[in-house]
């Protein structure tokens, strides 16, 4: 038996050996490449090899978010931004040896940290004996969601859920701060074009890519729908309102991508757009006055309900949504802004 | 209702608004609503500091769930002192806002300016009422991400560099306090501030926790800009747009102070913070080498704001000085000197703004005989600088008063006469300031200005009243922070 148990947990070493070590050879590549385009691809690589290495660790629910942003999403926005800067790096061969030294030493205090962590999966180890046991043993009673994690973010630590979906607020409020321009040329990207010039743009994109449009219309309701499965699945498995609005999102941005972002614009207006950023952020936050006024406290689901479980059930729901609304929104917002930038 | 809520309403109050912003049409009424949520912000800000004076610290558990299973509010003296600074200096600041941003900010932008203020209020509130560590790391990602969009809105194109570098820098002082609280949670399994407390006791001896220490503390001091961790802000502040200088010139340092002074003391505790790691090694030397060394830049600058920004660097050497005695005299000198700089340098930068206004540059060269040109805002400039110097019946004098009697108090009379001999280099800088205002003559191709409108006349002086009239009634501000000092000592959640 404990041969067994060694067995597993050598392989289990193994795959962590292995992922580990294409991620520190990713990450020297990342810094050393001087094509942009290159560095650009491999980071979506080192994000999809983090994806990996949380599903070993069993954070599938982290793993889905890290592939959906950090592979996919982030690499379509640095791909965008690349379209407007120059695909090469500049050559600076400049060696700082501050720098060196304060990375060193970070680097060391890190390691010099290790020395007095619990062993790596240790069940006496302190955050599993402290508030964890409670999520596991009292959650499926007191929420009735059977994905834990669910419980964790939208519940118990639900406020940070909504300072999170707040950051992603303001991150989306920022980029339209920034790249917003004075009226006059903000009406030329944002008013329906004209035939003519969808045309012509749409011919330059990718007029002749016939397989890619034909298969894109396929995959689009798909992927709206997979979003929304994830959306409202989010109780029951991985997934959720984070999850859901990067996928919701791709759907628009890969649109974007065939079609030509005019032709996106007119499914989704941006001042369209716009509105749901704020309402999502704002459901959000009138979930947590609902059980304000219900007489809880702030976020406190159980009294939306005559049946606690219930009141979570609802609570859970909305916020979700709320979450899933803001962060769809966010991105296409800021797809169109980065990739309309070049164009007007 | 409200008063059961209280801590929770502070600060949905101005999240709620910021989303409402961008929706509002038309867009001439922003203003006007943010402006209403602000001061009630601050009416919630001054009821929670009565209600702590007369019952003692508030707990609000957020969904209901008791820590540390669910997220805290916890307000003490302590923050329930600096979240009232933070928003009578918001309230002050949209007051003084609409013809300045006009003057600054493209039409199409405004509300989405405000919005993004309301954020950056937010998150700074809301980072000084958790009682959760985590919490505090989401609410410094609202404020910082709010402030780097905020600072790159400057009309100077070097306003993007500015926010960058901030930006950059920024993140990696909070990754460092990410990895700081993750290492925390590792070793004790919580992340609530009561419960992390007691349970660091038992393994405040590993080398994990003893590297979490180092990693909050240089985060959090790249944050608060202590010397030589103040790179990103003389830029910063130079090309922010003026009410956007004045409003985090003000708050943001102070609220990064604030979360220093609540992880050393009330988290690790002072016995571990200065008789384990001896961080009064490291605080003491720097806090006087930024005095120094920014007071003598600041001496030779040709731009007004980057001359406060600079003086802004020493203030805050003042601050961690008070902090870097670990006595109950310096952190009383610490935490009122916080208050204080708050509005002496809030005053100034609005005093700057309205001179923006008019005269449309605020380099020193520009400005010779301001004094007869716009001779109302030159003299509040020169009563906020008094402050700064420390003259006494201005607020400035009781910091310097706490900070010498720390010093002489633990027995270190060179840190004394440092301190009075810094005080002359503030006097040094903001002479500069009189000579150019009052002594050189006006250019003879001037053009006649008026003084700036009203409303940005009242809040400005508002806090130069403030400044004052709380240097000559001192046992307001000086006697809560003396009471909050006492409970950090004793290490009281």
């Amino acid at each position: 038996m404990s041969n067994f148990i060694s067995d597993i947990s050598l392989q289990i070493n193994l795959v962590d050996i292995v992922l580990l070590t294409i991620l520190i050879v990713v990450a020297v590549a990342v810094i050393r490449v001087r094509d942009l385009f290159e560095a650009v691809v491999l980071l979506g690589i080192f994000s999809l090899l983090s994806a990996c290495i949380f599903t070993t660790l069993d954070a599938v629910d982290v793993a889905f978010t890290e592939a959906a942003v950090g592979a996919g999403i982030s690499t379509v926005l640095f791909l965008a931004t690349l379209t407007l800067t120059a695909r090469e790096e500049k050559a600076q061969y400049s060696h700082s040896w501050s720098g060196f030294i304060v990375c060193t030493l970070t680097g060391g205090a890190l390691i010099y940290g290790t020395l007095d962590m619990p062993h790596f999966g240790d069940p006496d180890a302190p955050i599993h004996q402290h508030v964890a046991p409670r999520y596991i043993v009292e959650s499926p009673e007191e929420i009735g969601v059977p994905n834990m994690v669910t419980s964790v973010l939208a519940s118990y630590r639900g406020y940070d859920t909504l300072g999170e979906t707040t950051v992603i607020f303001t991150a989306g409020l920022t980029v339209l701060l920034l790249l917003r321009r004075d009226r006059r040329s903000h009406n030329r990207i944002a008013s329906p074009p004209t035939a003519e010039t969808t045309d012509r743009r749409g011919s330059h994109v990718m007029h002749h890519a016939m397989v890619l449009r034909v298969m894109s219309k396929l995959f689009i309701p798909l992927i709206l729908l997979f979003a929304l499965y994830v959306q409202f699945h989010g109780d029951f498995g991985p997934g959720g309102g984070f999850q859901a609005g990067v996928i919701f999102a791709a759907a628009f941005v890969l649109y974007a991508l065939i079609y030509g972002v005019e032709a996106a614009q007119r499914v989704a207006p941006p001042a369209r757009v716009q509105v749901f950023v704020a309402l999502g952020l704002l459901l959000y936050i009138g979930t947590g006055l609902a059980s304000l006024f219900a007489g809880g406290n702030f976020l406190e689901y159980k009294v939306l309900a005559h049946e606690a479980s219930h009141g979570e059930h609802i609570g859970i729901l909305f916020i979700e949504l709320g979450v899933g609304i803001t962060v769809a929104a966010v991105i296409i917002n800021t797809f169109f802004y980065f990739a309309g930038r070049g164009r007007a | 209702m409200i008063a059961a809520h209280l801590p929770i309403l502070q600060i949905i109050l101005p999240l709620l608004a910021a989303p409402i912003c961008v929706l509002i049409r038309p867009q001439k009424f922003v203003w006007p609503f943010v402006l209403i949520v602000s001061w009630a912000t601050l009416g919630l800000a001054a009821m929670m500091l009565n209600q702590v004076l007369l019952s003692g610290p508030i707990s609000y558990a957020l969904g209901g769930w008791e820590a540390p299973w669910g997220i805290e509010y916890r307000v003490d003296l302590l923050n329930a002192f600096v979240i009232l600074l933070v928003a009578l200096i918001g309230a002050v600041v949209l007051t003084y806002a609409p013809e300045s941003v006009k003057r600054e900010i493209d039409g199409d932008r405004q509300p989405y300016f405000y919005a993004a203020f309301l954020l950056c209020l937010t998150g700074l509130l809301g980072i000084c009422i958790t009682g959760d560590a985590f919490n505090v790391f989401v609410f410094l990602e609202i404020s910082s991400l709010s402030t780097y969009g905020l600072i790159s809105l400057g009309r100077d194109r070097r306003a993007l560099t500015a926010a960058y570098n901030y930006l950059i820098l920024g993140t990696i002082g909070a990754t460092f306090i990410l990895i700081g609280i993750g290492l925390m949670y590792m070793m004790t399994g919580t992340l609530n501030m009561a419960d992390l407390a007691s349970r660091l006791q038992g393994v405040n001896h590993t080398r994990t926790i003893q590297v979490a220490f180092a990693f909050l503390s240089v985060g959090l001091t790249l944050k608060l800009a202590l010397f030589p961790l103040h790179i990103w802000l003389p830029n910063a502040y130079t090309y922010a747009p003026s009410v956007v200088t004045a409003f985090i010139a003000a708050t943001a340092t102070k609220v990064s102070v604030y979360v220093f002074l609540r992880f050393v003391f009330t988290i690790f505790g002072a016995d571990f913070a200065f008789g384990t790691m001896h961080i009064d090694y490291l605080l003491l030397p720097l806090a006087l080498a930024g005095i120094f060394v920014a007071s003598a830049v600041a001496i030779y600058q040709s731009n007004l704001k980057r001359l406060l920004a600079y003086s802004s660097v020493a203030q805050i050497g003042y601050i961690m000085l008070g902090i870097s005695f670990g006595t109950i005299t310096g952190l009383t000198a610490g935490i009122v000197h916080l208050f204080n700089h708050a509005l002496m340098k809030g005053a100034l930068f609005l005093a700057v703004g309205s001179i923006f206004l008019r005269i449309n540059s605020v380099q020193l060269d520009d400005l010779s005989g301001l004094g007869k040109r716009l001779p109302v805002t030159s003299f509040a400039f020169v009563l906020a600088g008094l402050g700064l110097i420390g003259v006494p019946l201005t607020v400035g004098f009781i910091s310097k008063w706490y900070l010498l009697l720390a010093a002489i108090e633990a027995g270190w009379w060179p840190v004394a006469v440092l301190v009075l001999i810094s005080s002359l280099m503030a006097l040094v800088y903001i002479w500069r300031f009189v000579e150019t205002a009052y002594f050189r003559p006006v250019p003879d191709d001037a053009p006649p200005v008026s003084e700036a409108p009203l409303l940005m006349q009242i809040p400005m002086w508002l806090l130069i009243a403030l400044a004052i009239g709380l240097g000559v009634q001192t046992s307001l501000t000086a006697g809560i922070a003396q009471r909050a000092a006492l409970w950090l000592l004793a290490g009281a959640p």
